[in-house]
């Protein structure tokens, strides 16, 4: 097998994130395809990092997690005052500026 | 172009094995989140995704960010959806109404061709190195080579995110503050409530259940002075069900001393 096969894999998780994010209508849902996209990223940082045989890779991988860590804190917690407020967690719920 | 496919370098059988076992499942789990209607399940299917990734990571030596990956994405992060989803509703399906019309088959159509962007791009792509392998660079450990990188070059980077993170903290406190319109009754409020009620009998608070040398249950009301079951001892819920025991059967029976 050839160690490329690691960034298909991560290609191909990020393109299904990448739709669940477009697809679907339930903010966390949304929010977790965002997750898988993060992560998708990771595995290709990861995977670069043992072609290059630095670790500099592994240390950006780092820096995503800690920031994706921060960005589900703070999302959540905007999706909780957003259903506070309208008692919907769906995306298409809050268009007030549309009407 | 001499060659279609990248081609970086081989893995060992075992390695191989795994991969074509694993990867194959997070694929399959990653596209069930989207197909799922619950957003629990959605939930489960990418933890799933996520611990898969934790054992490519340990594959491909990077022990530490495998262990990182499973302590703060499947543990944390998944942990606070799962709270949230709690919060907001577990039932809390999508609407299939479209807002935007033909919104949802131009998404999938973009996505896939995304999709098809970046394996076409990958494979057409020659990086002009073999893999080299993270034995020399995780000489010393992974963990001390990943934080020997961390407090040198990328101090300042380290810096910054620490930043990030109690801004963040702060920010989520921010936001999910709620101020509550009445005031809480304190035990000082509640204390003139009772003594300026109707009546001071319960002034001193409500009597306990009672107590008695054969049964000390709470469904048994104590008594009075007088020697009447005062009701008030007993849990209404109790009485309301029938459940409360007459007082009779415990009470000491008082046996006239003769004295002589």
């Amino acid at each position: 097998m050839d160690i490329a096969n690691y960034i298909y894999l991560s290609a191909l998780l990020f393109t299904i994130g990448a739709i669940g994010v477009v697809v679907r209508r339930n903010a966390i849902v949304v929010f977790m395809c965002v997750e898988l996209m993060l992560n998708a990223a990771n595995l290709a940082f990861v995977t670069f990092s043992r072609i290059h045989g630095n670790l500099t890779g592994q240390v950006a991988s780092f820096f995503t997690m800690v920031v994706a860590a921060c960005e589900v804190v703070v999302g959540l917690a905007i999706i909780v005052t957003i259903y506070r407020s309208r008692r919907s967690a769906s995306v298409d719920d809050a268009s007030l500026l549309k009407r | 172009m001499d060659s279609l496919a990248l081609e970086v370098g081989r893995t060992l059988a075992p390695e191989a094995i795994m991969f074509w076992i694993l990867a194959p499942l997070a694929v399959v789990s990653a596209l069930g989140m989207l197909f799922v209607k619950k957003a629990v399940h959605s939930a489960l299917l990418l933890a799933w995704v996520m611990i898969t990734l934790a054992i490519f990571y340990i594959a491909q030596d990077a022990l530490f960010l495998g262990i990182v990956q499973i302590i703060v994405y499947t543990g944390a992060v998944m942990m606070l959806f799962l709270f949230i989803l709690m919060l907001v509703g577990v039932d809390s399906s999508d609407s299939l109404v479209e807002n935007i019309r033909g919104q949802r088959p131009a998404a999938i159509t973009a996505a896939i061709g995304l999709g098809g962007l970046l394996v076409s791009l990958i494979a057409r792509s020659n990086l002009g190195v073999q893999s080299i392998g993270l034995r020399d660079a995780n000489a010393d450990g992974n963990v001390q080579g990943i934080a020997s990188e961390l407090f040198t070059k990328y101090v300042w980077a380290f810096e910054v995110v620490s930043a990030l993170l109690i801004t963040a903290a702060l920010g989520a406190m921010v936001l999910a503050h709620s101020t509550s319109t009445k005031s809480r009754t304190a035990q000082r409020d509640q204390s003139i409530a009772r003594f300026r009620g109707a009546s001071l009998a319960t002034a001193a608070g409500l009597p306990s259940s009672g107590v008695y040398a054969l049964h000390n249950a709470v469904d048994v009301p104590a008594l009075l002075p007088d020697g009447t079951p005062a009701p008030t001892s007993v849990s209404a819920t109790l009485d309301a069900r029938g459940d409360m025991l007459s007082s009779k059967p415990f009470e000491l029976e008082v046996k006239e001393v003769e004295e002589d």
